[in-house]
């Protein structure tokens, strides 16, 4: 019998992702997956598995879980308090979860989207060819107390394995490539809109993150002629009142509102999982320079591997350390130790 | 908008971020350009092309998905100029292998209760309202806002209403609903600005089917009327999601 992860209570907003489902943007659904494609790549390096498992999305806070037979587990994107039977682990990392053991995920210290990955993977059903939830399509469903996810056979060697993250929780410069709309803004508003410090609104989910800006509002030019066009994840819609929405993984395939720019694929985690309040601006770039600042971000990720080092154990930090045998071959302090046997 | 046509600023090709590129035939919709862009994705879907992922079209454009961080956008706009060379995509003929759909709607009652108000604003009594929308044949424009959801047009200029100031805060699945010469089929509960016309019982998406789409753009659909015991009688007897819409190939 395959392994089963019990959800003993769950957090404010569980899914299943991966990587999404392509091929069905006629039709009017976007890829969808994971909110931070990165955290993924991550957590399937931790555990020496290919990129195409399934893990499990946290926002806010993890929950309670349980395995029913010894697992590895990883942790990975914006970072959360954990603990095994009480005793904390550490993010970015990967762990033996024992049969029965209580692993406890609370709230989140960075970041909005965490990961929890399960060696094998999640093995719940492929719907049109992905097992990512898509809730805004109505695909799949949250995942709840109570609820039991099968798991597929894992590698038990890769436990206790670590890596430094990148540091893309705090927000900051976000490079943009000009959109099909971006000339439908002013100079002098686009040089405005790149000079502007805004501040990660609280008001984001999967579909779109929304930017406050301290003053006025971006506004196109003779907005209302503009007909609806493709969307894809990154862009940058400016809305009625003048802000700029970043438009993430689960947004819609086609909108009205002018898109000023582009957001480059291997900034969107850092948009993803900047905290509300973050600082974030956006610098243009040329489609030249964006090629190649991608190329080089995809290289790093496919370098992963190689940044992943044994996790050296604090002593404070060892669950479970009453039990190790430490002092295994000492003699007892009360024997003579000059005294032959 | 005659007069865009076959002047030198359309079509345009131009990228969209990293993720592609973007054919695009006109600044508004109309019957040619939203032709034009289906006519073309079958064309570039023909190319077979190893660099493009998928393409799709909205209501005057043609998508391909490309990864720009390892294809030249120059070539690639190079390649769609000389496809976009061989004829005038405004009057190609569409795409094969679509499909006619005869959907049974209720028209107005409690099941659809802005029909009055619609033809109100169309210059329209409910009969000759409910008489013009039954006998209208619509194309699939584009599909797009969730999953399935089809934008169909153009019914004639009488249909040219604004949408509502307000939002109606929830129109059931199967919702018609009408606005700016359009009809949309609401693939889920929403909340709308258009008005709710009819009441289908035909599902746009089926998650859990082998086609999970019933449409794709180009289609063609009627809106026959029948009566509200009807269409309760559908919803009980029909399962397959067709709402007792009846389904033909357009040859």
């Amino acid at each position: 019998m395959s392994a089963e992860m019990i959800i003993l209570a769950a957090g404010p907003a569980l899914s299943v992702q991966d990587f999404g489902r392509t091929g069905y943007l006629a039709q009017g659904m976007t890829r969808g997956g994971a909110a931070d494609t990165l955290a993924l790549r991550e957590g399937a390096a931790l555990l020496g598995q290919g990129h195409g498992q399934a893990a499990l999305e946290m926002i806010g806070a993890g929950g309670t879980f349980e395995a029913t037979q010894d697992i590895v587990i990883a942790l990975t994107g914006g970072a959360m308090t954990a603990s095994i039977d009480g005793a904390p682990v550490v993010w970015n990392a990967s762990h033996i979860l024992p049969a029965g053991a209580k692993l406890k995920i609370g709230g989140a210290t960075s970041g909005n989207y965490s990961y929890l990955h399960l060696g094998g993977g999640i093995d719940t059903p492929v719907l049109m060819g992905a097992r990512a939830a898509h809730l805004n399509a109505g695909l799949g469903q949250p995942i709840k107390t109570g609820d039991r996810l099968p798991i597929l056979p894992g590698n038990a060697q890769t436990a206790g394995r670590v890596f430094a993250p990148d540091n893309r929780f705090d927000g900051g410069v976000i490079r943009i490539v000009p959109s099909m709309q971006t000339t439908c803004f002013s100079q002098a508003t686009r040089a405005r809109f790149t000079a502007t410090t805004f501040r990660r609104d609280p008001r984001a989910n999967r579909m779109g993150v929304r930017m406050d800006q301290p003053e006025d509002g971006f506004f196109a030019d003779d907005v209302l002629s503009i007909v609806s066009e493709v969307i894809v994840p990154g862009d940058i819609q400016i809305t009625g009142d003048g802000a700029p929405f970043v438009l993430m993984c689960e947004c819609q395939t086609t909108g009205g509102y002018p898109r000023i720019g582009t957001v480059i694929p291997c900034d969107l985690p850092r948009v993803a999982q900047a905290p509300a309040g973050a600082e974030i601006s956006f610098e243009f770039v040329t489609p030249e320079d964006a090629a190649k600042i991608e190329l080089r971000a995809r290289a790093e990720v496919a370098s992963l591997s190689s940044r992943i080092t044994a996790l050296v154990r604090d002593p404070h930090d060892i669950r479970d350390l009453l039990g190790y045998q430490l002092v295994g071959g000492a003699i007892s302090a009360r024997a003579d130790p000059y005294e032959a046997d | 908008m005659q007069h865009q046509i076959n002047t030198p600023a359309w079509p345009r090709i131009g990228t969209v971020g990293l993720s592609g590129l973007l054919v695009t035939f006109g600044a508004a919709l109309s019957e040619p350009a939203n032709r034009a862009a289906l006519a073309f994705r079958a064309a570039v879907e023909r190319q077979d092309w190893p660099e493009v992922s998928e393409t799709s079209t909205s209501l005057v454009s043609t998508f391909l998905s490309v990864d720009l961080a390892i294809t030249s956008a120059a070539e690639m706009k190079e390649r769609l100029t000389d496809l976009l060379g061989t004829q005038n995509w405004f009057d190609a003929p569409l795409p094969d292998g679509r499909t006619l759909w005869h959907v049974p709607t209720v028209y107005g009652t409690d099941l659809a209760p802005q029909l009055e108000e619609a033809a109100k604003v169309a210059g329209l009594d409910p009969d000759e309202a409910i008489r013009q929308l039954s006998s209208a044949r619509v194309r699939v424009l584009t599909i797009g806002f969730a999953p399935g959801q089809p934008y169909m047009g153009e019914l004639g200029k009488t249909w040219d209403i604004p949408r509502q100031t307000g939002l109606t805060p929830r129109v059931p699945g199967g919702a018609l609903i009408v606005a700016i010469r359009q009809l949309i089929i609401f693939t889920a509960a929403s909340p709308t600005g258009w008005r709710h016309i009819g009441q289908t019982a035909f599902e746009t998406f089926r998650p859990a089917a082998c086609q999970p789409f019933a449409l794709s753009p180009g289609d063609e659909l009627t809106f026959p009327s029948v009566s509200r015991d009807d269409l309760l009688h559908i919803q009980r007897q029909d399962t397959s999601g067709n709402g007792g819409a009846q389904a033909e190939q357009i040859t």
